[in-house]
């Protein structure tokens, strides 16, 4: 048993040496706003940031997304499916993820 | 930028001997949990190692999760399996069969998220799973320990169903309900087809993996044959009396294939019950009769071989989870998204595991930084091409109440009927828009 601790020992500070070297994506905060905005992504992209025929949303201005969604949700504005989705968040949510959006880097 | 990765860590290991012998030295302690972990609690630099997550499946579901936990964790562990270097989407499969696009349109490398997540890519399959042990055996022979355990393995066929069906007849009758080589023996049959011969269609009953798959592919068949050979016809024989976006595929084929399309439902005796091989015939309820030039069978499915494997499933051989996190109901710290699993009111796509490897990440990462999950919200949209200029779509945003996931009333559902074509051609490129935007974000 001695020898196989340390033996695990020896691991676990060799993985933290190479982790602690090692730089990853930006790390997002766990909250509200993150959980209801990463599901958006699928077809708004990462963050967002989308490659292709749909409109990326990532650094828009919290008001342009909020206002949107709103009238989305409201059929004021003209969409395909954004008003399918849009009517399954409250203000408040809608608020959340205008905020999320807005300041993605 | 690593000077000396864990990836090269572990080959190191490897190289060294030392891994074996760590497997060796832990694999015999299955059932012992316990002193596993008195050692780890009377030892304090143990503890403070990172949180290990091994995550089984590339699709969908496991490489955005991956990448997902990655973003909200940064120093966690995380090792994904994947059998193959490149994963073949069933999305936009049907685009291949039609030759509208390359096969090569729907193939998806790991580099990129290996490398910018800081993961741990591990090209083998998972032979078993001891969750008292907490580790995964691999087919190579490594054995691998975790603290977190995500399955997303996908379909797995119910051969037994349709006699006379089972892997090597699938060689010359295809599924093609997982994308890649099933892809390329369906769109060769169809292009050596002759004009003026028939094709049949036979999906399954629910639930199966993307409800409006079936009806997509018969459009682009069709098409494919209203193009290059007009003759022809399609026969759909179904298990079912009714299938997803049904008003909207059939306005569709009457747009633009007339006459085209013959729909047999379950009622009507569509239920495919055998398939001779050989004369290219399948059988329906009453044995009736129904031989074609290309078939394409569509067996009803079950969670993916690995869940059986690990007792993951109920008698239905779905994988029931606490669909607020989508941690098994059988073993804890063992997590299934995506087909495998059951997601109350979510279709089994490609989409909703997509939206369901968020939420488990997010879950994971709520235990690894001792934070509070919040809420679970979960998305799904599936759009159909009727063709490459007319697409539609089904919407849903989803919520967990009573333990269970469920359809925010108010919101989500079908394109309208009867638009304009513009409105249909938006929908369209927004498919492909689509496509490309889910493909970046889980393997990118």
């Amino acid at each position: 048993m001695q020898r196989r601790l340390s033996r695990s020992l020896i691991v676990s500070f060799a993985l933290s040496a190479v982790y602690a070297a090692s730089s990853h994506a930006e790390t997002v905060e766990l909250n509200r706003g993150a959980m209801l905005s990463n599901s958006c992504a699928a077809c708004h992209g990462t963050d967002g940031n989308s490659p292709g025929a749909i409109p990326s949303i990532r650094g828009k201005s919290a008001e342009f997304i909020e206002t949107a969604m709103v009238e989305f949700s409201q059929g004021k504005r003209p969409g395909t499916v954004m008003n399918r989705h849009a009517s399954g968040y409250t203000d408040e949510e809608i608020r959340l993820i205008a905020e999320f959006f807005s300041t993605r880097p | 930028m690593d000077k000396f990765s864990r990836r090269q860590f572990i080959r190191w290991l490897g190289r060294a001997g030392a891994w074996p012998a760590l497997s060796a030295m832990t694999w015999p302690l299955a059932g012992c949990g316990e002193q596993d972990k008195v050692a780890q609690e009377s030892n304090p630099a143990a503890s403070a190692t990172k949180a290990r997550v091994v995550i089984v499946g590339g699709g969908f579901g496991g490489a955005t999760c991956a990448k997902y936990l990655r973003r909200f964790v940064a120093d966690a562990a995380i090792t994904l399996i994947e059998r193959d270097s490149t994963y073949t989407t069933c999305p936009f499969s049907n685009t291949v069969l039609a030759g509208i696009n390359a096969p090569d349109f729907i193939n998806h490398g790991y580099v990129e998220l290996e490398q910018r997540y800081g993961l741990e890519l591990v090209h083998d399959t998972v032979t078993d799973i001891d969750p008292v042990a907490k580790q995964v055996r691999l087919n190579g022979g490594a054995t691998l320990a975790y603290d977190y355990l995500v399955l997303s393995p996908g379909i797995d066929f119910r051969w037994d169903s349709i006699e006379g069906y089972d892997e090597n007849t699938a060689q010359r009758v295809p599924h093609a309900w997982q994308a890649g080589d099933q892809t390329e023996i369906l769109r060769t049959q169809l292009q050596a087809m002759p004009d003026g011969g028939v094709v049949i269609v036979a999906p399954p009953g629910n639930p199966f993996r993307c409800p409006p798959g079936p009806y997509e592919r018969v459009s682009l068949i069709a098409h494919y044959l209203k193009t290059n050979k007009p003759g022809s016809k399609i026969i759909i024989l179904d298990a079912k009396d009714k299938f997803s976006k049904q008003a909207l595929f059939m306005q569709g084929w009457e747009a633009l294939y007339p006459g085209m399309i013959e729909w047999v439902k379950g009622s009507d005796f569509g239920m495919v019950e055998r398939v001779d091989a050989r004369t290219n015939t399948l059988y329906s309820n009453f044995d009736s009769a129904h031989t074609a030039d290309v078939i394409n069978l569509i067996p009803p499915q079950k969670a993916g071989a690995i869940a059986h494997t690990a007792g993951l499933v109920n008698a239905d051989g779905w994988c029931p989870v606490d669909q607020r996190t989508f941690e098994s109901t059988v073993h804890k710290d063992v997590y299934v998204i995506g087909d495998a699993s059951v997601a109350g009111q979510m279709p089994k796509s490609g989409f909703a595991a997509n939206s369901q490897g968020k939420v488990c990440a997010a879950a994971l990462a709520a235990r690894i930084l001792d934070i509070p999950l919040p809420d679970p919200s979960y998305v799904n949209t599936c759009y159909s091409l009727v063709s490459p200029d007319y697409g539609i779509s089904v919407a849903a945003v989803y919520r967990v109440s009573d333990g269970e996931i469920k359809k925010v009333t108010g919101a989500g559902g079908v394109s309208p009927m009867d638009v304009d074509m513009a409105f249909r051609q938006a929908e369209a490129r927004y498919a492909v828009g689509w496509y490309q935007s889910i493909t970046a974000d889980a393997f990118s």
